[in-house]
């Protein structure tokens, strides 16, 4: 069998960083979701996922999603210590903002937004890039946000100090490391099998 | 072939057990476990299906050293030396990684308001005359890697059908893509746990007490 790209007629490119939700639209084919197998369901963690193209397109490798998805969850949901929700979905909404990931970073910036209530700042985050002022704490998670995202990666001592230097001890620096390096992954993901577009699915 | 039983990122970071880093990580038990699985998922799997396993330590390596991260490119390249055992492959792949350096990340915006940030920079192509001793899949799979690990935003459907036409599967290129993303994870994770490590080494703490 001989396997071939998905055309995609989007008309409704988004070319702005946006808060706005946005769909996106798989270059490969995604299993067909009458096809998926028990194997399939344990890699997509939430069986709902089977609805989303995406996680049906990654699903072709389930053991590596399975891993993924729980990896990502960790980082992100697992508050009981460490970082605040809010400064995680920044260091992920920063990086996709810098790798230029406009998807991922319209999911995190709502994020941010909901956990952080500080919607202007993120908004200017989108809209000015990641030199935008956000105050000095949101300033330190975004500069070693970046710094990483950095190829050669630039996280020296210099961001391990300035993280410190606004209140967060090496547990939460290590919830900054985890989060701004999951997004490396789940952008070039997003922007390299497929798109995301305006119209609503 | 062993199963790797160390966790790979405090290997490749240098964190020891029973440091305060390794208590630290600990808390993220989860993350930690599934990062390993992730690992062991994509490297050592029961069934290598689409993508040989050659394949998969010969891009782990190019994505370290495009990265400038000898430790974890040599940790690559010494899988692939015992799965290969061809040093002319070695030798182009080493060769490969050095063209391929550079920074990033660049490419264009759609075409709009952020066309203003667009960034140009190096597009790899691997050199013809190594393309004989890696084979069209695996150049194919390098460019691949480059264009991920460099310019993301850059990618095309045009660079899909590129690998289909290289022989690679839909499957395949979710694998490679995996691959690419989850090293692009590694090589950050461990850089930046490396560079936390060193801040509170003995001789670091000394030295801001004294």
């Amino acid at each position: 069998m001989s396997d071939s790209i998905v055309v995609q007629d989007n008309k409704h490119e988004p070319v702005v960083f946006t808060q706005k939700e946005l769909g996106w639209l798989p270059w490969l084919e995604p299993l067909p979701e009458a096809e998926l197998t028990e194997r399939h369901f344990a890699g997509l963690v939430d069986r709902s996922r089977a609805k989303s193209d995406y996680f049906r397109l990654l699903v072709r490798e389930p053991e590596v999603l399975e891993a993924r998805t729980k990896t990502d969850k960790d980082i992100f949901y697992n508050t009981a210590d460490g970082l605040p929700r809010a400064e995680r979905e920044l260091a992920a909404a920063a990086t996709s903002r810098y790798n230029g990931c406009i998807y991922c970073a319209s999911v995190h910036a709502r994020f941010a937004t909901t956990y952080s209530k500080r919607r202007d700042d993120v908004q200017r985050l989108l809209d000015e890039g990641i030199g935008a002022d956000l105050g000095p704490r949101w300033n330190a998670v975004v500069r070693a946000s970046v710094a990483l995202a950095s190829t050669p990666i630039a996280f020296g001592q210099e961001h391990i100090e300035e993280l410190r230097h606004v209140g967060l001890d090496d547990a939460e620096i290590v919830d900054v490391i985890n989060s701004a390096s999951f997004f490396n992954w789940a952008n070039r993901l997003m922007l390299s099998l497929g798109e995301p577009t305006m119209a609503a699915k | 072939m062993s199963t790797e039983t160390r966790d790979i990122i405090d290997l490749l970071a240098g964190i020891e057990p029973g440091s305060s880093l390794d208590g630290i990580r600990a808390r993220r038990l989860q993350a930690r476990d599934n990062a390993q699985k992730s690992y062991l998922s994509l490297f050592e799997p029961a069934d290598f299906g689409d993508v040989p396993a050659t394949d998969r330590y010969a891009v782990a390596a190019f994505v370290g050293g495009v990265h400038g991260e000898p430790t974890v490119a040599n940790f690559y390249l010494t899988k692939l030396t015992r799965a290969a055992g061809r040093p002319e492959l070695i030798e182009a792949l080493k060769a490969e990684i050095e063209r391929g350096k550079t920074r990033g990340p660049y490419g264009a915006f759609p075409a709009g308001p952020l066309s203003t940030e667009d960034k140009t920079g190096l597009i790899y192509h691997v050199a013809e005359d190594r393309k004989a001793i890696l084979g069209v899949k695996l150049a194919a799979a390098l460019e691949h890697a480059h264009l991920l690990v460099f310019r993301p935003r850059d990618a095309k459907p045009a660079d899909m059908q590129g690998l289909l036409d290289a022989g690679w599967s839909s499957t395949g290129i979710v694998v490679l893509s995996q691959l690419v993303a989850f090293l692009s994870f590694q090589v950050r994770s461990v850089a930046g746990l490396r560079t936390l490590g060193a801040s509170l080494a003995p001789a670091a703490v000394a030295a801001k007490a004294s």
